[in-house]
């Protein structure tokens, strides 16, 4: 029992990093007040630059800074498009979750022989070492070192946004941009770094599952988790403990399906019915205790100087 | 001056930049990565255009996301962003089999009630949608992406439920004879039918080498359906008008709450109707288990995107957006280039749709701009 509980805890940390990391890029850009429905696309290009950059050089740690700087790469063009050009965010949401995927597929033919997946590669450390606590119940509690890092970049998101002038600034640009561009904040730039922040993130959460979960890059290695984040990021109300809630909420129910799932459980509940779970779970917590969320109130709408 | 300027506000002019600018992206990514732009091209256009059977096969691809993109620009001018295309269009395609399986009626009967029955699964998707949004504020991106995995989950618990399952398959029984939509599938196989198509080899191929299905004539047909229900009829009035100022509407006496759940009850029907035609008119005429989506309700997302929300430029874009999907296969075939060249020049393409928007207002400087030196 008490193993089967461990295995439910480390199964949640495991499923719901990639969506912790994708959440919380989803949190910086929205609060400054541009929507980013290309997570999805910038996750896909941080897991496949993680796992080729982590490939060739043998350094894990070199692909997650590298799945980085790809997601900002990306985040790019939608930083110029939404906010340089005051373009739709939307198109150019569903521009990135094209592009993102095209050219992580179309680079992974090119590099590794026409294949859509990468061979195995080196992968990050777990917390206690790699083979700490093998063959105990406390094993499942050794988890990625990802979702640790998970939990602080939460946490120092928070402290900024809620702590610090510079996080009071981003707010202030996405409830109000018009009274913060009377104060002299400068919307654009503001906005703009912090749609580039928000790809890195996502390039980190694409590299938490190539380069810890599933050690390979392979084209169903980011299926949906983009768009579970931004589903995350307006369940959790636009907050980094909010989103990172109800990431572990997605976890959860994912951890459930895979426990509960086992032949052993007693449970005689056709897998697709568990798989569902959620889903379902999720729309029922939302109806029950959250309701109405409130996005911040420019979230969206380009920023024209001197339009009332 | 003002000649160019009147170009310039076209909504087309900014689409056909937009197009210029994916094929000069893709251009550049291939010759960065070693391949001849030039053959490549060839080569996509060779394989979307240069027999019947290729033309037949892009009018096949592209008819359900004509269909879902038409479900999104709906939705989008109502001000609801659909991002459940996706998961109305699996449950179309579930309910279609659901009832085109153990049903077996005379055609006339059967057909009308298996797509039905897939707009009604559509629109059961959609107006959930709705309802939380409106009745409890629920954002409809959220409910949207639950419910796509939902379905997906859906479709293939039926494909393994024992009713439905084909034994040593991963997919269900495909759906009746009586169900299929493709045009005189039974004639044109039979003697009689081979050799009054034989003369026009046009037909021939076009006809035996592909499912020529009526789905294209339906979707072209709601494309103006909707067109007409947005811009002639009171009701298209009342979903604008919600969609383009909440509060405005309310204040008018527009009911929004009524407006949210029927526009997301309608865009579900078109989506659902999408799955319903895949499921009569392609083969395999059934529903497999799915590992991950597969993409015509996204990609309705992008023509919707490409179309300018516009129900009749869906049309086009879809056309485009099938011929780009199937001709980008025979780049991989010919050339060696990974077709996934062809997303990322569709997804700069609708990069530059959203670029290209800020051209008229650009236009109207320049106009204005023009006006201050003649004075």
């Amino acid at each position: 029992m008490l193993s089967k509980f461990l295995l439910l805890i480390g199964i949640t940390l495991m499923y719901s990093t990639p969506l912790v990391f994708g959440a919380l890029g989803g949190v910086i850009s929205e609060r400054s007040g541009v929507v980013n429905i290309g997570i999805e696309g910038m996750m896909t290009m941080g897991a496949f630059t993680a796992a080729a950059v982590s490939y060739y050089t043998g350094n894990p740690w070199i692909g997650l800074l590298a799945a980085g700087g790809a997601g900002v790469a990306i985040a790019l063009l939608h930083a110029i498009a939404s906010v340089t050009f005051k373009a739709d965010q939307n198109v150019s949401g569903i521009a990135i979750n094209l592009i993102g995927p095209g050219f992580a597929l179309f680079f992974c033919r090119l590099l590794f022989k026409n294949a859509t997946t990468t061979p195995p590669v080196q992968t990050l450390p777990k917390l206690f070492g790699n083979n700490a606590f093998n063959g105990t119940p406390v094993e499942n509690l050794n988890v990625d070192i990802t979702v640790i890092l998970g939990l602080i970049v939460t946490a120092i998101m928070w402290f900024y946004l809620y702590k610090t002038k510079w996080g009071l600034r981003i707010r202030s640009v996405g409830e109000h941009p018009a009274a913060a561009d009377t104060l002299g904040i400068n919307v654009s730039r503001t906005r703009f770094l912090c749609v580039l922040a928000s790809g890195m993130l996502a390039g980190f959460g694409g590299a938490s599952m190539t380069l810890a979960i599933i050690s390979q890059f392979n084209p169903t290695a980011i299926s949906g988790q983009g768009f579970i984040a931004l589903a995350a990021v307006i369940f959790g109300k636009w907050t980094p403990f909010g989103a990172y809630g109800a990431c572990l909420l997605f976890g959860l129910a994912q951890a459930l399906t895979v426990v509960l799932g086992g032949s052993d459980s007693g449970i005689n509940v056709p897998s697709q019915i568990l798989a569902m779970l959620p889903y379902v779970l999720t729309i029922i917590v939302l109806i029950l205790f959250v309701g109405r969320s409130v996005a911040p109130k420019e979230d969206g709408i380009p920023y024209e100087k001197g339009v009332r | 001056m003002k000649m160019l300027s009147k170009i310039l506000k076209k909504q087309i002019t900014s689409t056909i930049i937009a197009l210029l600018f994916g094929f000069l992206v893709a251009a550049i990514v291939l010759a960065i990565a070693g391949y001849n732009p030039g053959q490549a091209f060839g080569a996509l256009f060779k394989g979307m255009l240069s027999k019947p059977k290729y033309i037949s096969n892009v009018i096949i691809k592209a008819t359900p996301i004509i269909l879902t993109g038409l479900s999104v620009a709906f939705a989008f001018k109502t001000g609801l962003f659909n991002i459940g295309a996706e998961g109305q269009y699996v449950a179309g395609s579930i309910a279609a089999v659901l009832v085109g399986v153990k049903l077996n009626l005379p055609a006339v009967i059967q057909v009308p009630l298996v797509v039905l029955a897939g707009v009604l699964g559509g629109m059961v998707f959609g107006s959930v949608v709705g309802f939380l949004k409106a009745k409890f504020g629920i954002h409809e991106v959220i409910t949207s992406i639950m419910l796509n995995w939902i379905s997906l989950y859906l479709s293939n618990f039926i494909v393994s439920s024992q009713a439905y399952h084909l034994p040593n398959s991963t997919s269900t029984y495909p759906v009746n004879e009586s169900s299929y939509t493709m045009i005189l599938p039974k004639w044109k196989t039979s003697d009689a039918g081979m050799a009054a198509l034989k003369p026009n080899k046009w037909l021939y191929e076009m006809m035996l080498k592909t499912d020529v299905n009526v789905g294209i004539v339906i979707a072209i047909l709601m494309a103006v359906v909707i067109w007409v229900l947005l811009y002639r009829s009171n009701k298209g009035y009342e979903l604008r008008a919600v969609g383009f100022n909440r509060d405005a509407a309310e204040f008018a006496g527009i009911n929004v709450n009524r407006n949210i759940v029927q526009a997301m009850l309608i865009a579900g029907a078109l989506s659902g109707l999408a799955g319903a035609l895949s499921i009569t008119g392609i083969a395999p005429h059934k529903i497999s288990t799915l590992a991950a989506f597969e993409n015509y309700g996204f990609n309705g997302l992008s023509v919707a995107m490409i179309a300018g929300s516009s129900p009749i430029g869906c049309v086009f874009a879809g056309l485009l957006f099938g011929g780009l999907l199937y001709g980008g296969q025979s780049v991989q075939q010919e050339v060696g280039a990974p077709t996934e060249i062809i997303n990322i020049m569709i997804g700069t393409i609708v990069f530059f749709v959203a670029l290209t928007k800020v051209v008229p207002a650009l236009a109207e400087r320049l106009e204005k701009r023009g006006v201050g030196h003649a004075q």
